[in-house]
């Protein structure tokens, strides 16, 4: 029996010696996944960047594994999207893990970004190791893009009107730009193709030998040691203290430092299966038929804030912001480890890498959540489905109930809410009388202004009446109306003198 | 990268013994170079009409693009009103399926009068929707508001709604139909009337802002 197993062991320890000797990749590679790592860092916070990796594998294989059912053509791509949903066995699970696995993947790569960053871990010798991992966020952030137009729906559709317009505004070459994206004159066909072509081959080729760089380099200089405060970097001796330190302290990064990764690795893909079986796959949406115009479309949850952000620029700055805010972003992130090469890594001793992080952080918070319910846009149903509230008709005369019809028959609720319901594009009117007086509310509704258009002429007189009587109305809780100091004035000087003693006239008796 | 040999004939040389030097000049090193240069004139020649390819579809001029379209009749359109109306746009190609539609918003003026709307949005693409009470079009996306006239009402966009050419055939009404319009593309062919680009104002007298 112990010959058997000892004859077991020598076939399998000649096979592996033939592979090695045709192969020579074995050795090689254990040696680089156990190569000895400063122990300080084999850390839970050290695990970002190979569970990016890892879910870089789960988009490829699940990218795969749809593209044998989804058809890159505009006249099939919405229908062949419901067949894998509907008609494919687990078409809509392969679909969830897709579209989980994308969000899960830009969270860990910016995860990984701020780690990085707030370890100062992109300083000497990793500069260009920061450089690559910028491109590679970039090119993720490309393949959320394109994958959202795969998904070709209303949402991808306009999405790209989007893209277009944006490219549009590019100077001197807006007009061949715009085609270049569409791949003609309107989005159809050969947009999707192209796109196809970004997101499958273009992107993935680049994002995979990308990735290969990155990690080469991560193996070349090692992960880098955990900071402390007072440890200065300097191009003279950071190579050698890290080399000491490695010696000194070194663990072999397999497996004693890996098993973090491997663990959270783990728990990033049970959530991606967790969000995709109980969440479901996205969409798709409204078919992306144009005509359809009963639409409100709105990008992907991590383009939320880019497209709040385009509410509230104004016309006259908007174009100069898109065009160059993105190019002096990026060139920041770029550069960033060529002009911070040095010095203090805590980020205790960092205090402005802090702030940035922290306010970028709330930043991008605040405008996702402006974006997940557009207070900017008109709501284009509210004046046939949120009615006046009853306590408003309450004691009201006829004129003022009128008044109340022209408010909602004219849209007005679209963009003024009551009571809560209605659109957030105006001010809510439940206390304009207490702002503003009659005759302020009649300039404003005809004439517009302050973000308002003018109704001058979509009011007749009548109804101009009627809206502003029922407008004065509107007090909040019983607030004081609005006055006008000057018409105060003004009447106080028409009074007849016996009335109002005025103290220069000489008394007549 | 030390165990990889120097390109031969490059640096390495300079304190180089002499036979060492006059190796690296040799005959082959020498059809080395010019196998070299030989790659790069063929990769030239390949790469122009592959760029060309790529490049075909900001070749044509956009103003070139479409053709003259009947929409409907005359008397589809009652005047005074504005209304919605379909059409398959010229520049559709094999595969562009429900893509291949358009909608645009006819107002009819005056018996020969009328304007012809896009119904993109001047500021991102989004379609506009009207509104006949208020007299108003408004974008779903960003808040962009036009007057019935397809001028700037409010919101971000910099400029009015972009128009269709039109003309009366008979009782048709026909329009010049391009590609999408933005900033830098024309609905329609354009007569070069108007930039495209037109930073304006609300155009209400309105001066003063309230509230």
């Amino acid at each position: 029996m112990a010959k058997l197993k000892d004859r077991v062991i020598d076939a399998g320890l000649k096979s592996y010696a033939w592979l090695e000797s045709r192969l020579g990749l074995i050795k090689p590679m254990w040696d680089a996944a156990s190569h000895p790592t400063p122990a300080n860092n084999a850390s839970w916070l050290y695990v970002f960047g190979s569970a990016a990796t890892v879910l870089l594998m789960l988009q490829v294989v699940t990218g795969v594994l749809l593209a044998l059912v989804y058809s890159p053509s505009a006249s099939e791509a919405w229908g062949s999207l419901n067949l894998l949903n509907h008609n494919i066995a687990l078409g809509w699970y392969l679909r969830a893990l897709h579209g989980w696995g994308s969000d899960f993947m830009i969270a860990i790569v910016i995860l990984h970004m701020v780690q990085v960053f707030l370890f100062g871990a992109y300083k000497f010798p990793r500069e260009l190791t920061w450089i690559v991992g910028v491109l590679l966020l970039l090119m993720t952030l490309g393949m959320a893009f394109t994958g959202q137009v795969m998904r070709f729906d209303q949402d991808a559709y306009w999405g790209l009107g989007i893209g277009a317009s944006i490219s549009s505004r590019v100077p001197v070459i807006g007009a061949p730009l715009v085609h270049l994206v569409l791949g003609g004159p309107i989005i159809g066909a050969a947009t999707l193709s192209r796109f196809f072509t970004l997101h499958v081959f273009v992107i993935p080729g680049l994002l995979l030998a990308s990735v290969g760089v990155h990690i080469f380099m991560v193996l070349k200089h090692g992960v880098s040691d955990w900071p402390m405060p007072g440890r200065i970097v300097t191009k003279a001796t950071y190579e050698r203290e890290y080399h000491e330190l490695t010696v000194k302290t070194g663990i072999p990064f397999v497996p004693d430092a890996a098993w973090k990764d491997a663990v959270f690795a783990a728990a990033i893909l049970f959530a991606v299966m967790a969000c995709a079986f109980f969440f479901g796959p996205f969409g798709p949406g409204g078919q992306p038929d144009p005509t359809i115009i009963q639409t409100a479309p709105k990008p992907d949850f991590a383009f939320l804030w880019i497209y709040a952000v385009l509410a509230f620029l104004p016309p006259s700055i908007e174009t100069p912001i898109m065009l160059v805010a993105p190019v002096v972003g990026i060139a920041f992130l770029l550069l960033l480890p060529i002009f911070s090469a040095e010095g203090e890594r805590h980020w205790a001793r960092r205090p402005v890498a802090v702030l940035m992080v922290s306010v970028i952080a709330v930043s991008l918070g605040i405008f996702t959540h402006l974006g997940t319910y557009t207070p900017w846009s008109p709501v284009m149903g509210a004046w046939t489905a949120d009615a006046v509230p009853v306590k408003y008709l309450h004691d009201r005369t006829p004129l003022e109930r009128q008044g109340a019809m022209v408010l909602q028959n004219k849209q007005c609720r679209n963009c003024h809410s009551l009571a809560g319901a209605g659109g957030q594009r105006g001010p809510a009117l439940d206390a304009i009388a207490a702002r503003m007086t009659e005759d302020q509310i009649i300039r404003q509704v005809l004439q517009g202004g302050g973000n308002m258009p003018a109704y001058g002429n979509a009011l007749n007189p009548a109804e101009t009446k009627a809206l502003v009587a029922f407008l004065v109305t509107l007090r909040g809780h019983d607030l004081a109306p609005a006055l006008d100091a000057s018409r105060t004035l003004a009447n106080a000087s028409q009074m007849p003198p016996s009335v109002s003693p005025n103290p220069a006239q000489p008394a007549t008796h | 990268m030390s165990e990889f040999l120097a390109h031969p004939g490059e640096s390495e040389t300079a304190n180089a013994s002499p036979e060492v030097k006059a190796a690296a000049h040799s005959r082959r090193t020498f059809l080395f170079k010019i196998s070299l240069l030989l790659n790069a004139a063929v990769g030239a020649v390949m790469a122009v009409p592959l760029a060309g390819y790529l490049l075909g579809p900001t070749m044509k001029r956009s103003t070139g693009i479409g053709a003259w379209i009947t929409i409907g009749s005359v008397d589809d359109f009652p005047v005074g009103e504005t209304r919605l109306v379909d059409f398959k746009s010229p520049a559709a190609r094999l595969g562009d399926g429900e893509t291949a539609k358009v909608a645009c918003w006819v107002r009819h003026i005056s018996a020969q009068q009328f304007q012809v709307f896009a119904i993109n949005c001047a500021h991102l693409g989004c379609p506009v929707r009207w509104f006949a009470q208020s007299k108003l079009f408004m974008c779903p996306c960003h808040g962009g508001a036009y007057y019935e006239d397809g001028s700037r009402a409010s919101g971000p966009p910099e400029r009015g709604l972009f128009e269709y050419q039109y003309k009366l055939v008979g009782n048709s009404l026909t329009i010049h139909a391009g590609g999408m319009p933005t900033l830098a593309t024309q609905a329609s062919c354009s007569e070069k009337a108007k930039p495209l680009i037109q930073i304006q104002e609300a155009s209400n007298p309105a001066g003063t802002e309230a509230s």
